[in-house]
């Protein structure tokens, strides 16, 4: 058997030529050993279709190994070779009349994999006899070949009846036949718009009943066609249960999952609640073995144990501890582990919790120890009653100086004092001896902000923000925000010549020297308020600041639920809808360009997403929008800022996303506009989403060649093609558009704002206009999406 | 590892050759250290969903565009491991798939289709797929006649099991293998403790047997082979099968419950100063004086600046090993009911640079101790119908291994 390696072994020179030479040799065991070659070549990834003729010629044999060769080059191939392909359809057509089933059935399988016109007119005689052939092996194959087909030319699928031969292999008796059946149809359902069918009960059952007998995939198939179905009577939920809930403690991890999918989707519709409690309870070890296969498996069903105990924290709530870090899992494991450790932690397991995040904390991985810092914060913030000891442990590993570890908490714990204001502020003595190892942005700016707001109770507060001011200039954006902040602060509640000192300097470098305008502006409105109404300022600055919420972001409910009806696929370890990820059935325009630009856009690391294509069209920068932006906004914020802000002033979008979203929102007027008037908005149209825009030119020209482009953010939303479809706009015109949009987890930028998004949007005559743009992230998971709305199973 | 494809095979049209190269670019080239989040083994780049696992040297990916079943992608990929080593003579590697390329084409065409995976498991696979070369007239009648047989096997509801089986002597070997991880704090309190268990069988019987299993354990959490009736178990908690010819995993279970500890790990470690520490650990075999435990290897992790380390063991033998930075204390026979301990003092070397704290990584153990079950299941009866009611020799072993076994210091 061995020894096929010396086919990748060729000369280099006139190699396809030699090949073509010994393709027409007549001895049989030498022509087979040049196809073989030719699929090393074609394997290694050489161009081996000029010899496409010969290698056909050698299609009708009745050595099957030989044939599957040639028809295995005819895939990769006939596409190239349209019209030499027609001269294999001879020997299809009468490989699926052969004696043998498995060639019946390599026939009708191959044919449907080869997307050429001509051959798959000739496909359908074949295909028509195979759907009811008399062996199952045949059958269960020309049941995906209906699938393969309706993907090349759907149309062609209806006319033939092709659908309804594969509907009636519902009823088949043979379960491998049922499973592939199945299979296929869910297939056509995703890119066909039909609600054909109506789900009858009779359809079901037969399906649960195959469901006992078929391949382990098959179960696969059957489980998640009946996640799909609207079921809507209890009685026929307790049923699908009864008969899915054995499918937990299948040794194939994909079965298991798909199981718990369908039983949970099923247990709204139970009205008993000792039986929902019952189940909920056998959910639980199912989940937990999938964390002993590979670490893949691991990954995926933490992503899914995410989502599930959002919606059912007691199906494993009393397994806290399986969820606990091992010292050699990998950081992509230990990092979801920890979400879920956050997600079940409680009054009762707190400590031993504590004790393993502290544990963690002193690990070599730097990202993870972050995230056990962080994690110990989180739980502070959502369990009031542990907050004191988690402050304790974060106070420990502050002792322990070790840099990183410090800066974590520091970062935490002024979360924590938004949490519980003037309760936990004696630690703050700790937290001032480790100022000089600060070091990262984040966490000065954290640092400044707890020296501003407790300016009273520290005595030395006035030098602690001198140390830091000395470097002003060079300090990251973020912190020089907070130094700003923090000066003015200081100088209110305690108005004595030093802090004024230190207030002048601050903002005369702010409003002179800096060319942020965030800064800036931040700089210029203190300004005016400090010397128009000092008392004003008071108020504003020293306003009661509302207590931050529990830590953890929950999820959408709606957007939840249609993950949970998604559990298993893709969609549940991105945490977004298919919708969003998925391009194929949305038929967008010129996938092609999208994807060069995707791709170009995932190289760029410097967090900006780049607008690859047309330059002109000027990327959106994260850190400092131009002055037009700024001066229509108040300081777009980063997350960070976003915690830190004292100005409630700063985001008026939670209000604006309030507002129903056909009232599109002014997010430019003519004057900061340089003359262009904007207002927009997001929307679904057609059950896609969509950014609304309405155009007002109050310049003397007329504009034209509008295109727009987002910034990373919180959902990873961008335009499906940054041509905005808008005639030319002539002086004194208002025009509306819509532009429709896509998701991509590759634009995703966790730290955004959720509420908001960052758009940039350009003309021929006036370059690029930058504006942020309330955002509401419903639009994306409308209940079109909601994978029960029709039936497409049944008879 | 330089990434080039071994081997490929598209099954929608959807997805082209050249993304596999850009797998390639992005992952295996890129280390992309400052952004952790990114090495999951599921991402997207550009259209593309790209789900990959890897086994030794080859990397198995899967790229799809739609919303797939990734818990099916990567239980496929692992089913296509265990094929591939089936096949191939326990091996999955680059050259073995280089050197069968032809029928690793064949296989692939076979098991999934359109992207939905078919039949995987080699023993069904084993009827109808293997390599020959021509066929002369006479044979090519037979082998239709076979195809015809293989193809309704393999579509059967007992789809891993042909009838024709024949056995001079009739056998079935069962073997339970435990695997017990563990994890206790420096104080020796257990923090974690569970064992993964599977019963593998071998099984060498004529006909169609109908094997029934009882076992003394309340199991709740298991998992079973596809030809275990599951409905049954669900109602009579009996394991109830016909068994695939030869061998396979009947079930996996996992239990925390009621364990018994194999050994128990007693650490003291104190830095003295910045140049030297005392090691000091005693092991104690927590099973009666009848069992015994085999490979015992202690592995107690040393800071790098290690320098040499004086060792004194009541039992077998230690060294200090400077690749692992750990003293490695190996003992080939530990009896039960015993107790042995190890003494070190290490010395290190003084380092100028002022380094963070020794992170103090947990103490590991590897160990088998054989006819023992830390979770305490046992066979009740294994009984074995068939209509010709040959007699059949049943075999039933034990062995319990350390799985991630570890104290902290």
């Amino acid at each position: 058997m061995s020894g096929d390696g010396k086919y990748f072994a060729t000369t280099k020179k006139g190699e396809i030529h030699e090949l073509k030479e010994e393709l027409r040799v007549l001895d049989k065991s030498r022509r087979k050993d040049a196809v073989k070659k030719v699929i090393a070549a074609m394997t290694v990834g050489k161009d081996v279709s000029p010899i496409f003729p010969d290698v056909v010629n050698c299609m009708q044999t009745d050595d099957l190994e030989l044939k599957k060769l040639v028809y295995l080059y005819l895939i990769n191939y006939a596409k190239s070779q349209p019209d030499l392909a027609i001269m294999a359809v001879n020997t299809f057509v009468k490989d699926s009349q052969d004696p043998n089933p498995l060639i019946r059935a390599l026939a009708v399988r191959t044919m449907g994999c080869i997307r050429v016109d001509k051959i798959t007119e000739y496909l359908c005689d074949p295909l028509q006899r195979c759907l009811k052939d008399d062996d199952p092996y045949v059958r269960k194959t020309a049941a995906v070949c209906v699938a393969k087909l309706y993907d090349i030319n759907p149309e062609l699928v209806e006319d033939r009846g092709f659908l309804d031969l594969l509907k009636d292999l519902l009823a088949d008796s043979n379960p491998m036949v049922v499973a592939n059946a199945v299979a296929a149809l869910a297939d056509i359902r995703e890119t066909s718009s039909h609600n054909l069918l109506v789900l009858t009960n009779q359809a079901l059952f037969k399906l649960l009943r195959a469901l006992n007998e078929c391949t382990e995939w098959g179960q696969v198939y059957i489980l998640d066609a009946i996640s799909k179905m609207q079921i809507s009577e209890a009685k026929d939920a307790e049923s699908i249960v009864e008969r899915v809930v054995p499918r937990l403690q299948h040794a194939n991890s994909a079965v298991v999952l798909s199981a718990v999918k369908v039983v949970l989707l099923q247990l709204p519709l139970i009205s008993d609640e000792a039986a929902v409690k019952a189940l909920i309870k056998k959910l639980g070890p199912p989940l937990v073995t999938l964390l002993s296969e590979e670490a893949e498996v691991q990954y995926v069903a933490l992503r899914n144990i995410n989502l599930i105990v959002q919606k059912h924290p007691e199906v494993l709530s009393h397994e806290i501890k399986v969820f606990f870090c091992k010292y050699n899992d990998p950081i992509y494991v230990k990092l979801e582990k920890l979400d879920i450790m956050i997600a079940l932690a409680n009054e009762r397991n707190i400590d031993q919790v504590l004790l393993e995040l502290k544990e963690y904390a002193t690990e070599v991985d730097v990202d993870f120890v972050r995230k056990a810092v962080r994690a110990i914060g989180r739980c502070a913030v959502t369990l009031e009653r542990a907050a004191e000891r988690c402050i304790n442990v974060l106070l420990e590993l502050i002792k322990q100086k070790v840099n990183y570890v410090v800066q974590e908490a520091v970062v935490v714990i002024k979360d924590i004092f938004r949490r519980y204001p003037n309760r936990y502020e004696s630690i703050i003595a700790t937290l001032c001896d480790s100022l000089d190892s600060l070091d990262e942005p984040e966490a000065r700016a954290s640092m400044v902000w707890i020296i501003g707001e407790y300016a009273e109770r520290i005595d030395n507060a006035d030098e602690l923000l001198e140390s830091f001011l000395e470097a002003f200039p060079e300090e990251n954006a973020a912190v020089q925000l907070q130094l700003v902040t923090a000066a003015v602060k200081l100088f209110l509640k305690n108005p004595q010549p030093r802090a004024q000192q230190m207030i002048q300097l601050v903002l005369t470098y702010a409003t002179q020297e800096t060319d942020n305008p965030d800064l800036r502006d931040r700089a210029y409105v203190y300004w005016r308020l400090l010397s128009s109404d000092p008392e004003a300022a008071r108020a504003v600055v020293l306003a009661e600041k509302p207590v931050i919420s529990q830590g953890t972001a929950t999820m959408d409910p709606q957007l939840l639920s249609t993950l949970l009806g998604n559990l298993s696929t893709l969609s549940s370890v991105y945490h977004l809808p298919p919708s969003a990820f998925v391009t194929r059935a949305a038929h967008t325009p010129a996938p092609s360009l999208d994807n060069g630009a995707l791709r170009e856009r995932t190289t760029t690391d410097d967090g900006v997403a780049a607008a690859a294509g047309s330059s002109s069209s000027g990327p959106v920068s994260d850190g400092a929008p131009s002055s037009a932006a700024a001066a229509a906004q108040p300081p777009s914020s980063s997350s960070l800022i976003g915690d830190l802000l004292d100005l409630d002033i700063s985001d008026p979008s939670p209000a604006a996303a309030a507002a129903p979203v056909e009232e599109l929102v002014e997010v430019m007027s003519p004057q900061n506009g340089k003359g262009l008037g904007i207002k927009a908005g997001f929307s679904r149209e057609n059950n896609a989403p969509v950014f609304l825009l309405q155009l007002a030119n109050t310049t003397q020209q007329s504009l034209d060649g509008f295109m727009v482009q987002f910034n990373k953010n919180s959902h990873g939303v961008a335009p499906a093609s940054q041509v905005v479809q808008v005639p030319p706009l002539g002086p004194g015109e208002t025009a509306g558009a819509s532009v429709p949009l896509t998701t991509n987890p590759a634009l995703i930028n966790p730290a955004a704002n959720p509420a908001t998004i960052q758009v940039a949007i350009r003309n021929n005559q006036q370059g690029v206009l930058y504006f942020t743009s309330p955002f509401k992230p419903d639009i994306l998971a409308a209940p079109a999406a909601s994978p029960v709305d029709d039936n497409f199973f049944g008879l | 590892m330089k990434g080039d494809i071994l081997i490929q095979r598209t099954y929608r049209d959807d997805v082209e050759r050249n993304l596999a190269a850009t797998f390639r670019t992005h992952i295996l080239n890129s280390r992309e250290v400052d952004n952790i989040a990114n090495l999951t083994p599921v991402r997207v780049l550009g259209s593309c969903s790209f789900m990959y696992m890897r086994h030794g040297d080859v990397y198995i990916l899967g790229v799809t565009k739609s919303n797939a079943n990734v818990m099916m992608a990567f239980q496929f990929m692992t089913n296509v491991v265990t094929l591939c080593k089936a096949y191939f003579g326990g091996e999955c590697s680059e050259q073995s798939i280089k050197n069968n390329f032809v029928l690793i084409y064949e296989l692939l065409d076979e098991i999934m289709d359109f992207g939905y995976p078919q039949i995987v498991d080699p023993s069904i696979l084993k009827q109808y797929i293997f390599q020959k070369g021509f066929i002369t007239e006479a044979a090519k009648a037979k082998r239709e006649a076979e195809a015809q047989n293989a193809t309704l096997q393999v579509t059967g509801a007992v789809g891993w099991r042909t009838d024709n089986i024949k056995y001079k002597k009739n056998e079935v070997f069962l073997d339970i293998v435990e695997q017990v991880n563990m994890l206790m704090s420096s104080k020796g309190t257990v923090l974690r403790c569970d064992v993964n268990g599977k019963i593998v069988m071998k099984v060498f019987l004529s006909g169609m047997p109908d094997v029934k299993l009882g076992l003394n354990e309340k199991l709740e959490d298991v998992t079973f082979h596809q030809c275990v009736n599951l409905g049954k178990f669900n109602t009579e908690k009996v394991v109830s099968f016909v068994p695939p010819d030869g061998e396979f995993e009947l079930m996996k279970y996992r239990c925390q419950e009621g364990i018994s500890l194999p050994f128990l790990v007693t650490p003291l470690i104190s830095e003295l100063g910045r140049t030297r520490m005392e090691v000091n650990a005693k092991v104690k075999a927590g099973f009666g004086a009848k069992d015994f435990a085999l490979n015992v290897v202690i592995t107690i992790p040393v800071p790098d600046t290690t320098a040499k380390a004086d060792i004194h063991t009541s039992i077998g033998k230690a060294k200090y090993d400077s690749k692992k930075h750990a003293l490695v204390w190996k003992v080939k026979r530990f009896n039960g009911a015993t107790e042995h301990s190890l003494m070190a003092s290490v010395e290190l070397i003084a380092t100028t640079r002022d380094k963070k704290a020794w992170s103090r990584p947990p103490i590991s153990m590897s160990f088998q101790v054989p006819m023992y079950s830390a979770s305490g299941l046992r066979v009740q009866y294994l009984k074995v119908w068939e209509k010709s009611s040959y007699k059949v020799e049943k075999w039933v072993r034990k062995v319990c291994k350390s799985g991630d076994y570890s104290i902290r210091t």
